[in-house]
């Protein structure tokens, strides 16, 4: 019996993968292809031309004569200290981000999987309300909220709390304010999907069996949100390595983000080539990470959940 | 206290439950013994499931006391209770496996790991689980889900057991064999079970003791023979069994019987006085089908209430029939009767003249 509902259940997946094979057709053709030609400039040399970097195939009078590959810039990423030091610091700045979101997004998702269904329709409006407004605009106005002569300052200042006013803006504290800022949508709306699915009977069972509301909280419900937890910190933490805005804006001279270096070796010092590089070790840095949280996550959900 | 009764497990008084403006639990009280097989039976929104969560402790009376082992509930959360409750959807851990669903509330109460251990596989081996110890409920069948949950209730040796309809998850052949399951499992533990159900051939066949609540009230409490036999009301005699029911008025009183007129019937009908009703009350005549006799000639009156009318529908059910039979009136009666003989002719026919009797002893007397 257990082998016929398995093999339903197998037929329902082979129809699930079909549906879900034209959506990558989508992405091999816009997420991989400039994939590819981003990958194709990492390898070129920088020349002033336009474009500003070699070709990758020779052509001469009798058709293909060579093929021009240099994997100088990834070696000149490696070799330069400097480039490893910014990856690091951009990892750990979208992990701290992402953790500071998990805290606060967390409990604000628990309490509105938790109101009466018309009031949870309110709140979950009132966390997408912000993205009506354009992302940019958004992280401007916070500079005008952390100024040394901004609203924040100034009121504290007015009421007497504080003499001088207190240095917020140009430094990793309004880079993380602006990370947790405007990516806390990403990580309340899984966290919200999951945990409004939980049975509330599961709870009541663990009181039943002698478990007060914390224990059951961290025997059922923190286990069973699980997938919602690595949901969200993916949304938050792979667009917040690459962030280039929020660095570039609030953070101040010694804020080490690669989204910036990114900008700098493509706009300022114009070499294409490392530019690309960069991108790409970014992704393959992000990507790794994934598929073994992908891997994790159908491990599960074949063990059972 | 008494000592020629047993003191009960568990003493609801007076006890009320309201829901904003509803009453979900109006003025209960009931006395469950220790031992017992005890039902609550009622249709949905009558009660009971409100009644066993307040047993369970996840709601608090609005008014009342509840008594377990003599010791006042009302401030003692659910997990301080000496009461295990097994869901309706039976709340298995998803995350878990049947091993550790089972061993959770030992573990909750601090039981050493080995003991743990033992208890499990015990508990395991006594609803035949040991095999999928390792599962994940997910990999399990209703009928095995509902083992899990079972065993996990009365893992730690609960003093009251509550069962949320028990059975009302699987389908018709599990829950018959499940249902003698569960009634060896409670004698040979000795645990006191209270079962919640609607279906009231699940309550008759597993209790000792029935109570029927309708509208937050408990409207009769016996044995499942007291119930079915002896409805305390017009509510009870029409929820358990079919039964037919007729209102008339009492015309006369005398050796131990009445005589009532109802405007349905032509003849007046006998039954047994109970020495409440005095000519003139209006009463409610109610008889079961199986207790009327079906039959072409005019049976003998003597102890014996006879109405004649017309069969217009019969369904053969092999074992038995069951008549539907028209009066003059345009009243109806339902009558069921066993199919003794073996005979390939039915013994009444559709649109047959037959008489209807029964029992002046079988005829219940309602108040109306």
């Amino acid at each position: 019996m257990s082998n016929e509902s398995s093999g339903n259940g197998g037929q329902a997946l082979r129809w699930l993968r079909r549906a879900v094979a034209l959506p990558y057709l989508w992405m091999l053709l816009f997420f991989l292809a400039p994939f590819l030609i981003i990958l194709k400039i990492s390898v070129a040399e920088p020349i002033v031309a336009q474009p500003p970097f070699t070709p990758l195939l020779e052509w001469g009078a009798q058709g293909l004569v060579g093929l021009r590959a240099t994997f100088e810039n990834y070696a000149y990423l490696f070799a330069d200290g400097y480039y490893g030091i910014i990856y690091l610091s951009s990892l750990k700045m979208a992990a701290i981000g992402t953790l500071l979101c998990l805290l606060l997004g967390y409990p604000m998702a628990y309490f509105i999987a938790r109101q009466p269904p018309h009031r949870r329709q309110v709140l979950l409006m009132a966390v997408i309300l912000p993205f009506w407004i354009s992302f940019l605009l958004r992280v401007y106005a916070w500079i005008g909220l952390l100024n040394n002569r901004g609203l924040i300052n100034e009121f504290l200042i007015s009421i007497g709390v504080i003499d001088h006013p207190l240095t917020m803006l140009y430094n990793d504290f309004a880079v993380y304010l602006g990370i947790v800022y405007s990516y806390l949508p990403f990580m309340i709306l899984p966290l919200y999907a999951n945990l409004e699915r939980h049975d509330h009977d599961l709870l009541d069972a663990a009181a039943d069996l002698g478990a007060r509301r914390w224990q059951g909280f961290i025997d059922v419900t923190l286990p069973l949100s699980v997938p919602g937890i690595i949901g969200g910190c993916l949304l938050v933490f792979i667009p917040a390595v690459g962030e280039f805005t929020i660095p570039a804006l609030l953070g101040g001279a010694d804020t080490l983000m690669i989204g910036r270096v990114l900008w700098d070796e493509f706009f300022i010092n114009r070499d294409w080539p490392v530019a690309s590089a960069v991108s790409v070790v970014l992704l393959l840095l992000l990507v790794v990470p994934i598929l073994w949280f992908q891997r994790l996550q159908r491990r599960e959900q074949e063990a059972g959940f | 206290m008494n000592n020629s009764t047993p003191s009960p497990l568990v003493q609801i008084r007076e006890v009320t439950k309201k829901f904003g403006g509803v009453t979900a639990v109006d003025r209960v009280s009931l006395d469950i013994l220790r031992g017992e097989l005890f039902a609550i039976l009622g249709s949905s929104g009558c009660g009971k499931t409100t009644l066993l969560r307040l047993l369970a402790g996840f709601e608090e009376p609005t008014s009342g006391r509840i008594l377990i082992d003599g010791a006042d509930m009302t401030d003692v959360p659910p997990y301080e209770r000496p009461v295990n409750l097994m869901f309706q959807s039976y709340a298995l851990f998803p995350h878990m496996t049947v091993a550790q669903n089972v061993a959770y509330g030992l573990k909750k109460e601090h039981v050493p790991a080995d003991k743990i251990r033992e208890r499990v596989a015990e508990m395991l081996a006594l609803v035949k689980l040991e095999a999928l110890a390792g599962r994940k409920p997910e990999k399990l069948s209703g009928g095995e889900k509902q083992r899990v949950a079972l065993a996990r209730a009365l893992v730690k040796r609960p003093k009251l057991l509550l069962l949320d309809e028990p059975l009302a998850a699987l389908d018709k052949k599990l829950r018959q064999h499940t249902q003698f399951e569960l009634t060896n499992l409670q004698y040979q533990l000795g645990t006191t079970f209270v079962v919640v159900t609607h279906d009231q051939s699940e309550a008759m066949t597993l209790a000792s003791r029935i109570a029927v609540m309708a509208e937050g009230r408990i409207a009769q409490v016996g044995t499942p023979g007291q119930v079915y036999e002896f409805p305390a009301n017009r509510y009870v005699a029409s929820f358990v069994g079919n039964i037919n029911l007729f209102d008339g008025r009492v015309t006369a009183a005398g050796n131990g019987q009445l005589s009532v007129k109802c405007e349905s019937l032509e003849s007046e009908l006998s039954a047994l006085s109970d020495g409440a009703m005095v000519p003139g009350s209006a009463v409610c005549i109610a008889v079961r089908p199986e207790k009327i006799t079906i039959s072409r000639q005019a049976p003998e009156a003597k102890d014996r209430n006879v109405v004649k009318g017309t069969v217009w529908d019969l369904a053969y059910f092999g074992d038995q029939s069951l008549y539907r039979v028209r009066l003059k009136s345009g009243a109806e009666l339902q009558v069921s009767a066993q199919n003794l003989r073996r005979s390939e002719k039915m013994t009444v026919e559709w649109d047959e003249e037959v008489f209807l009797s029964w029992e002046i002893a079988s005829t219940v007397l309602l108040q109306s």
